[in-house]
C-alpha cells in the first residue's frame, strides 16, 4: 500500500472542507471496499478523511413515518437492531445478509451507499424503500442518487451523513449470493407504501434498478403470483463467469417472488 | 502517527504509518505473527481479531483505527502470558480435531469465541453462517463446527468468557 | 509402560497447542537480521515477447537494492527449472521438454509468468519499483483450452513444438480394445471436462533466501512438501552449487494438497538473488497472486467408450484425453495426466481391456501439476460417471451394474490390464456398508417429499479405488520417473529413553507428530509423551522425499516401522550383553527386555542408558549410542478405495444445488489414529465437493487472462455449504506395508467428485439430463433445465 496522510477531523464542515482542498483524497468510513483497492493499489489517494471521530453520524433513530440511520452505523447494529426488527425488518435482514460477521463489524451503511457497488445489499433497499441521502449540504432522493457504475449524485466535497427510510407498510429483502464473494448476484427489495409499491434490484446489471412492471403488478396484488409471469429484459444486465444475463434476469423474478414471500411473512 | 491501545490487556503505545494494516502492525512491528493473511480479499478470515469486543478482519483494518480501542488477538486468548491453560474455545478446537495444518485457526478460533459470546445455544447451522467469513481448507469445516459447539457450551459453563 | 498411546488410539494431536495458541512457525514469520523484500514481477499478458526491460526509472528509487530478470539469470548461468518425470510416446519417442527458465527470457507464456525480481528494504518500495519497471511487450494471440490449442491455426507456445502437443501418450492394448468394442452389445459414450482447479493451501506460498559468504552456505525457508527434493533439484541443476552447500527448510506449512510439493521458480530466484545481494531476502505471497503461479490441477477433456455385453459387464473401456499442462512443465508436470490417471481408469471393475490416451498440451496458463488425487480424481470422476452412464442406457440399476462388474474380495491379488496389480480390497464390503449407513431404501420417501416442496433429489453413488503410497521407485522410474520414490526416517533414542524421529516426510495437517508417535510409542514402549517428530529441515533430517501422494504414512511410516525394529534388534543384543544371555534368549514387549522364561528385566531406558554410558557394554562387537534409520522403498503402490453415497437436492427455480447428506465407507487398510483419518477424509471430500460444484478456474481466451483470480471469483466450499458426513472405515490390510495401511489423504478428493455429479444428473434424470459438468453452479443447472424444456415446478 502507498502512504497516504491521514486526516480524522472532529467535525463535518472540516472533513467536507478537508475533503474540497486535498485533491484526490479520499473518505474512509469503514474501509471494507477502500481498503482492499488501497492494497491492491488500484487506488493510491494522496490522503485518507477518516469519519469515525465525526460526532452524531452513528445510530438508529426511529422518527415515526420515517428511520433515520447515521452514516457510520455499522452493518452489525443494523442487523441486531430491535427497533428496526419491530419496524422495518426487510432492512435489518439485508443487514445481516451482507458479507460476514467481520465485515458486518466495519462496514458501514454509509460507506456502502457512497461506493454504490453495482453488486452491493444497501442501494435495493435505499432505491426499493425511496428513502432520502442526507449528505452534509442536501438531501437527494434516492431516484436521483444512483447514477450508474460506482456513480452517485454525490458532488466533491459532499459527505453522506445519514440515510432517510421511510417506513412502509410491508418490506422484503431476497438475495441469491455470488458463491465467491457473497456480495449480491441479484438481490431484489420490495416495498409496499399506501400509494404503491417500489421494487429494486442490485447486482443484475451495472447498478441498482426499480422494475415498474412488477411495481405496477404488485400495487394491484401484493402477492408473489402477481409478477411470477413478468420477465426482465436482458439487455444490459451482467453477464460474467458466475452468472449470465438471461440467468440473473431470471433470478430477478425468483428473488422478487421471495422478496414479496418475505414481506408477507 | 502515535497510537495508543490495550493490546491483549496491556496498554501498548506505537508509532505506525497510517497505511499500515493491523495485521501487519500485528505480526511485523510487535512481532505477535499469530494473526495469519490468508487472503488480499478480505474473504479468508485468517486474520480476525477482536476489536473492542468484536470479530474484525485485521488484514482491512489501518492501524489508526486502534487508537483508543481494545485489541485481543489470538496470542492474548490464554490470559496471563506463557500460561499454558487454553481457553475453552482454543480446548474444544483440540478435543474434536478442529484444526489440521493451523494456519486458518487462530482467525477461526476468534470468530468462534465471537459466536459464541452472541449465542449461548448455537445450533449447527447458526454455527456454519457464523462461519462465512472463515475459510479452511483442510478440515472441511465438520470438525470445526462440532468444536464450537461444544467449546461455545464450555465457555457458558466456565461463565461465558 | 504406561502412558504408551499406540495403533488405533486416537490421542488429541501433538502439533495442536502451538497452532492454537499462535506459536506456530510459518515461513512468513520468519525475520532475519539485514532482512530485505523481494517481489517478483509477473506478465500481465498471456503469450507476448519480452523485447526488453528498462530498469533505471525503478532503481533510483529510494530502497531499492536490485532489480533482476532473465538476462542476469542467463549471464549466471543458472540451469532451468527440472521436469521430474520423462514420459514418451508409444514408439518411446521423448515428451516435447521445452526451458523452463527462472525468470522469462525472450517470451511469456501465461498471465504470472514470472519476468523481474525486485529487492529492497521494504516491500512498500519494492512493490513502487516494480511499478515503475518499463517492460516492452509484443503481445501475442493466447491460447488457454486443450480442444483450441491443437486446433490448426493455433498460436504456438514454442516454435519447436508443434501443434503444442508435449506427448501423445498411450496406455493399454488398443487393438483388444477394439476387439471388444465389435462384438459389444451396447456401447456407452461420454464427453466429459474435468474442471481446472486451484489448490488453494490458506497459507499462500512464501520464502526467505540467505547466504552465508563465510560458509558459502545457502539457506532457504520455503512453503515446501519436500524440502530435500527442492534442495536436490534447486542446488544441482538450477543453482549448480554443491547440494551440501544448500539447507532447505520448511517449517510449518500451512496446507500443500500438492500445490507445495514442486521446485518453484520464486525459490531459485530467491535463493540466487540472496547471494548476489549478500542480504536475506524475503517473499509472501498474495492470494491474488498465488492463484497466477501455485501449480493448478485437473484441466482434462475427455472422450470416453465403454463396451458392454448383453447382461451389463464391461467388456472394454476406451478413454482419449487431451490435458493441459500450461505454460511449461511442472515439476509433475506430464506425470499427472498420463502414468496417475490411465492406470485408475480400471477402477474397482473387471474389465478386461482398457486403452487410453492422452494428448498432453501446452496453453498460455499456469503450469498444471498435481493437486490432491493427482489424476486419480480425474479418471475415477469418467470411470464412475461412464458406468452410471451405461446403466441409464441400458436400464440396469447403477448399484446393479457396479455389483455385476465388480472385482469380488476373493480375486485379490487382482491384476487389472493397466499395469496395477492391486494386492486387496473389498469393494463390494464398502458398497454394502455404504448403502446401509446411507439409508439407500429410505431415498423414495425422501425424494418424494423433496417433490412435494417443488425440490428435486438424488442419490449419486462412487464405488472407486486409487493408487496411493507414491511409490515403487523401479516400476516408477521405468514410467518415467527421473528420482526414487522411498522414504527414511531415523529413531534417535536418547540416553534418557526419549525418542526423537527424524523423519523425511513433511506434516502440513496430516497430524504426522501424533501419527508418527504413536508408531513409536506402540513399537518401542516408550511414552507417547517422550516421543517428537522432526521434519522439513535438510541440515537435521537425512534424505527424504516429502509429502504427498498418500505416502507419508505408508512409505514413511513404513521407514519409521522397520527403524524402530532396528533399535530393537540392538536393544536386544545389548540387553543380552547385560542379562548375561543370547540375544536369541531375550524378548522385547511392552518396553521391556526380558530373557524368556524368567523374569530378568531390562527396561527400555535401562538399556538406552547403557547404550551411552557402555561400562558394561559388549564395545568389541557393538558400537556404543542407540539410533538406527531405515529406507523403505515400496514394492507395489497401495490401494484405498471405497463406496461414497452422496444426495443432494435442487432447486429448480434457481438451479441451486444443495448437498444433504454424505456418506463414505473408505478402506483406508489400518487405521492408526481414527480421529486424523476422519480429519483426512472430511477435508478430502469436501475438496471434492469444491471441484464438484464451487470451483472453477476460468481463463479468458485470446488475451489469457484469469477471470477467477481471487477469493472474489473462484469460490472455495465454506462450512454452510455442507451438511454433517456420515464416514466410516471398512478396512481391509494392505499386504506389502509393514503395518497393513494404506493411506488416507486423498480417497476423498478422489472419491466425491463422481458421487456428487452423479446424484446430481440422478435428481435431473427425469428430465432427459445424462450428464452435467462440474462444476454444477446454479447457472449451469438452470441452463440444462431451460434446455430441458420441460414444466418446472416452480412455486
Amino acid at each position: 500500500m502507498k502512504s497516504f496522510a491521514y486526516h480524522q477531523p472532529s467535525q463535518v464542515p472540516e472533513a467536507a472542507r478537508l475533503l474540497g482542498a486535498l485533491e484526490d483524497s479520499k473518505i474512509v468510513a469503514g474501509g471494507m471496499t477502500l481498503i482492499p483497492t488501497l492494497k491492491q493499489r488500484l487506488a493510491a489517494p494522496p490522503a485518507l478523511i477518516d469519519l469515525s471521530k465525526l460526532p452524531g453520524l452513528s445510530g438508529i433513530k426511529d422518527e415515526g413515518p420515517t428511520i433515520t440511520i447515521g452514516a457510520m452505523t455499522r452493518h452489525a447494529d443494523v442487523a441486531r437492531s430491535a427497533m428496526l426488527a419491530e419496524r422495518l425488518p426487510a432492512l435489518a435482514t439485508l443487514a445481516s445478509l451482507i458479507g460476514d460477521p467481520a465485515v458486518r463489524n466495519r462496514g458501514t451503511i454509509g460507506g456502502s451507499v457512497a461506493n454504490n457497488d453495482p453488486s452491493a445489499d444497501y442501494p435495493a433497499a435505499v432505491l426499493g424503500l425511496g428513502a432520502t441521502v442526507v449528505t452534509n449540504i442536501r438531501d437527494i432522493p434516492a431516484d436521483q442518487y444512483f447514477v450508474g457504475l460506482f456513480e452517485t449524485a454525490l458532488q466533491p466535497g459532499e459527505i453522506i451523513t445519514a440515510i432517510r427510510f421511510p417506513v412502509p407498510l410491508k418490506a422484503g429483502y431476497a438475495k441469491f449470493k455470488a458463491p465467491a464473494s457473497r456480495y449480491a448476484l441479484v438481490g431484489v427489495f420490495v416495498a409496499q407504501f399506501t400509494d404503491g409499491v417500489r421494487v429494486a434490484v442490485t447486482g443484475a446489471g451495472p447498478g441498482v434498478f426499480r422494475v415498474p412492471p412488477m411495481e405496477q403488478a404488485l400495487a394491484q396484488h401484493f402477492d408473489p403470483s402477481a409478477i411470477a409471469a413478468i420477465k426482465i429484459d436482458t439487455e444490459g444486465l451482467t453477464s460474467d463467469i458466475h452468472a449470465e444475463a438471461d440467468y440473473r434476469a431470471h433470478l430477478v423474478t425468483v428473488m422478487a417472488k421471495r422478496a414479496v414471500d418475505a414481506a408477507l411473512s | 502517527m502515535q497510537i495508543s491501545f490495550i493490546l491483549n490487556g496491556r496498554p501498548t503505545s506505537v508509532e505506525v504509518e497510517p497505511s499500515m494494516l493491523v495485521a501487519d502492525l500485528l505480526r511485523e512491528q510487535l512481532d505477535l505473527t499469530g494473526t495469519h493473511v490468508g487472503c488480499d480479499t478480505s474473504q479468508c478470515g485468517a486474520c480476525v481479531v477482536h476489536l473492542d469486543g468484536v470479530p474484525v478482519k485485521s488484514c482491512t483494518l489501518l492501524a489508526p483505527a486502534l487508537d483508543g480501542a481494545t485489541l485481543l488477538t489470538i496470542e492474548g486468548l490464554q490470559g496471563e502470558p506463557g500460561s499454558n491453560r487454553l481457553h475453552p474455545m482454543q480446548e474444544a478446537f483440540r478435543e474434536h480435531h478442529g484444526l489440521q495444518c493451523g494456519f486458518c485457526t487462530p482467525g477461526m478460533l476468534m470468530t468462534a469465541i465471537a459466536l459464541a459470546q452472541d449465542k449461548p445455544n448455537l445450533t449447527e447451522a447458526e454455527v456454519r453462517h457464523g462461519l462465512e467469513g472463515n475459510i479452511c481448507r483442510c478440515t472441511g469445516y465438520q470438525n470445526i463446527v462440532v468444536a464450537v459447539m461444544a467449546g461455545a457450551a464450555a465457555m457458558h459453563a466456565a461463565g461465558g468468557e | 509402560m504406561s502412558n504408551v498411546i499406540g495403533i488405533g488410539a486416537a490421542p488429541k494431536r501433538k502439533e495442536d497447542q502451538r497452532f492454537l495458541t499462535g506459536r506456530g512457525n510459518y515461513v512468513s514469520d520468519i525475520k532475519i537480521p539485514g532482512m530485505t523484500a523481494g517481489v517478483f514481477v509477473r506478465s500481465p499478458h498471456g503469450h507476448a515477447v519480452l523485447r526488453g526491460i528498462d530498469k533505471t526509472a525503478a532503481l533510483a528509487l529510494p530502497g531499492v537494492i536490485a532489480i533482476l530478470t532473465g538476462e542476469d539469470v542467463a549471464a549466471d548461468g543458472l540451469g532451468t527449472l527440472p521436469c521430474g518425470w520423462g514420459i514418451s510416446n508409444a514408439q518411446g519417442v521423448p515428451m516435447k521438454e521445452p526451458p523452463f527458465p527462472v525468470l522469462a527470457q525472450g517470451k511469456v507464456r501465461f498471465v504470472g509468468d514470472m519476468v523481474a525480481l525486485v529487492i529492497a528494504e521494504t516491500p512498500e518500495q519494492a512493490n513502487a519499483a516494480a511499478d515503475l519497471l518499463d517492460i516492452d511487450y509484443e503481445v501475442l494471440p493466447a491460447v488457454v483450452g486443450v480442444l483450441d490449442a491443437v486446433a490448426p491455426g493455433a498460436p504456438q507456445l514454442f516454435d519447436d513444438i508443434p501443434n503444442n502437443i508435449c506427448c501423445d501418450w498411450e496406455l493399454g492394448d488398443k487393438a483388444a480394445v477394439e476387439a471388444a468394442f465389435r462384438k459389444a452389445a451396447h456401447i456407452a459414450k461420454l464427453s466429459l471436462v474435468n474442471n481446472r482447479l486451484i489448490g488453494n493451501p490458506m497459507e499462500p506460498r512464501a520464502a526467505v533466501a540467505d547466504y552465508n559468504p563465510g560458509t558459502g552456505q545457502h539457506a532457504l525457508w520455503t512453503t515446501s512438501q519436500f524440502p530435500h527434493v527442492v534442495r536436490t533439484l534447486m542446488s544441482g541443476l538450477v543453482l549448480k552449487v554443491p547440494e551440501h552447500k544448500v539447507r532447505v527448510v520448511a517449517p510449518d506449512v500451512g496446507g500443500g494438497f500438492g500445490v507445495k510439493q514442486f521446485h518453484y521458480g520464486e525459490e531459485a530466484a530467491l535463493a540466487w538473488a540472496a547471494k548476489r545481494v549478500m542480504r536475506p531476502v524475503k517473499w509472501v505471497a498474495s492470494r491474488s497472486e498465488g492463484y497466477l503461479s501455485d501449480r493448478h490441477g485437473r484441466d482434462h477433456v475427455t472422450e470416453a467408450e465403454l463396451a458392454l455385453d448383453e447382461t451389463g459387464k464391461f467388456l472394454a473401456f476406451r478413454v482419449k484425453t487431451l490435458a493441459n499442462m500450461g505454460g511449461y512443465l511442472s515439476t509433475f508436470g506430464p506425470n499427472i495426466p498420463t502414468n496417475l490417471y490411465a492406470p485408475l481408469l480400471g477402477g474397482v471393475y473387471t474389465t478386461p481391456a482398457i486403452y487410453c490416451n492422452v494428448k498432453v498440451v501446452f496453453t498460455n496458463t499456469v503450469p498444471v501439476d498435481a493437486y490432491r488425487g493427482a489424476g486419480r480424481p480425474e479418471a475415477t470422476f469418467v470411470l464412475e460417471r461412464m458406468v452410471d452412464v451405461a446403466a441409464a442406457e441400458m436400464g440396469i440399476d447403477r448399484v446393479e451394474i457396479r455389483r455385476r462388474n465388480m472385482i469380488p474380495k476373493e480375486a485379490y491379488p487382482y491384476q487389472t490390464p493397466v499395469l496395477v496389480q492391486y494386492d486387496s480390497g473389498d469393494p463390494m464390503g464398502c458398497l454394502d456398508g455404504a448403502l446401509a449407513a446411507a439409508d439407500v431404501a429410505g431415498f423414495g420417501a425422501r425424494k418424494a417429499e423433496s417433490a412435494r416442496r417443488g425440490k428435486f433429489r438424488g442419490l449419486g453413488y462412487s464405488t472407486y479405488v486409487e493408487a496411493c503410497g507414491l511409490a515403487p521407485s523401479r516400476f516408477a522410474g521405468r514410467l518415467g520417473a527421473r528420482g526414487g520414490l522411498y522414504e527414511s526416517a531415523t529413531v534417535r533414542v536418547h540416553p534418557g529413553g526419549q525418542v526423537t524421529v527424524l523423519i523425511g516426510t513433511h506434516n502440513h495437517g496430516q497430524g504426522h507428530e501424533t501419527t508418527f508417535a504413536q508408531i513409536v510409542s506402540e513399537k518401542l514402549g516408550v511414552a507417547f509423551d517422550n516421543v517428537d517428530i522432526v521434519f522439513g529441515d535438510t541440515d537435521r533430517v537425512q534424505f527424504g522425499m516429502g509429502t504427498y501422494g498418500s505416502r507419508s504414512l505408508v512409505v514413511g511410516g513404513a521407514a519409521l516401522s522397520k527403524a524402530a525394529d532396528k533399535v530393537i534388534v540392538k536393544g536386544k543384543k545389548i540387553a543380552a550383553h547385560l542379562l548375561e544371555t543370547s540375544e536369541q534368549d531375550i524378548h522385547f514387549e511392552a518396553g521391556k527386555f526380558s530373557v524368556a522364561g524368567t523374569d530378568r528385566v531390562k527396561t527400555f531406558e535401562e538399556i538406552a542408558g547403557a547404550a551411552y554410558v557402555p561400562h558394561n557394554y559388549p564395545l568389541e562387537v557393538l558400537e556404543p549410542g542407540l539410533e538406527e534409520q531405515a529406507y523403505y522403498d515400496p514394492v507395489n503402490f497401495t490401494y484405498p478405495g471405497g463406496c461414497h453415497i452422496c444426495e443432494v437436492e435442487i432447486d429448480p427455480e434457481t438451479g441451486v444445488v444443495q448437498l444433504l447428506n454424505y456418506t463414505a465407507v473408505d478402506d483406508v487398510g489400518t487405521v492408526i489414529n481414527p480421529m486424523i483419518v476422519e480429519g483426512q477424509l472430511h477435508g478430502g471430500i469436501v475438496q471434492g465437493v469444491g471441484q464438484a460444484l464451487f470451483e472453477n478456474a476460468v481463463y479468458d481466451d485470446g488475451s489469457g487472462q484469469l477471470l477467477s483470480g481471487s477469493l472474489m471469483d473462484y469460490c472455495m466450499p465454506r462450512a454452510d455449504h455442507m451438511p454433517m458426513m456420515n464416514i466410516a472405515t471398512h478396512s481391509t490390510l494392505c499386504t506389502h506395508t509393514p503395518m497393513g495401511v494404506k493411506g488416507c489423504g486423498e480417497v476423498g478428493t478422489i472419491g466425491s467428485p463422481a458421487a456428487v455429479i452423479n446424484a446430481v444428473v440422478d435428481a435431473l434424470s427425469h428430465l432427459g439430463v445424462t450428464h452435467v459438468d462440474m462444476p454444477a453452479t446454479p447457472n449451469r443447472i438452470w441452463r440444462l433445465l431451460q434446455n430441458a424444456s420441460l414444466p418446472i415446478a416452480a412455486e
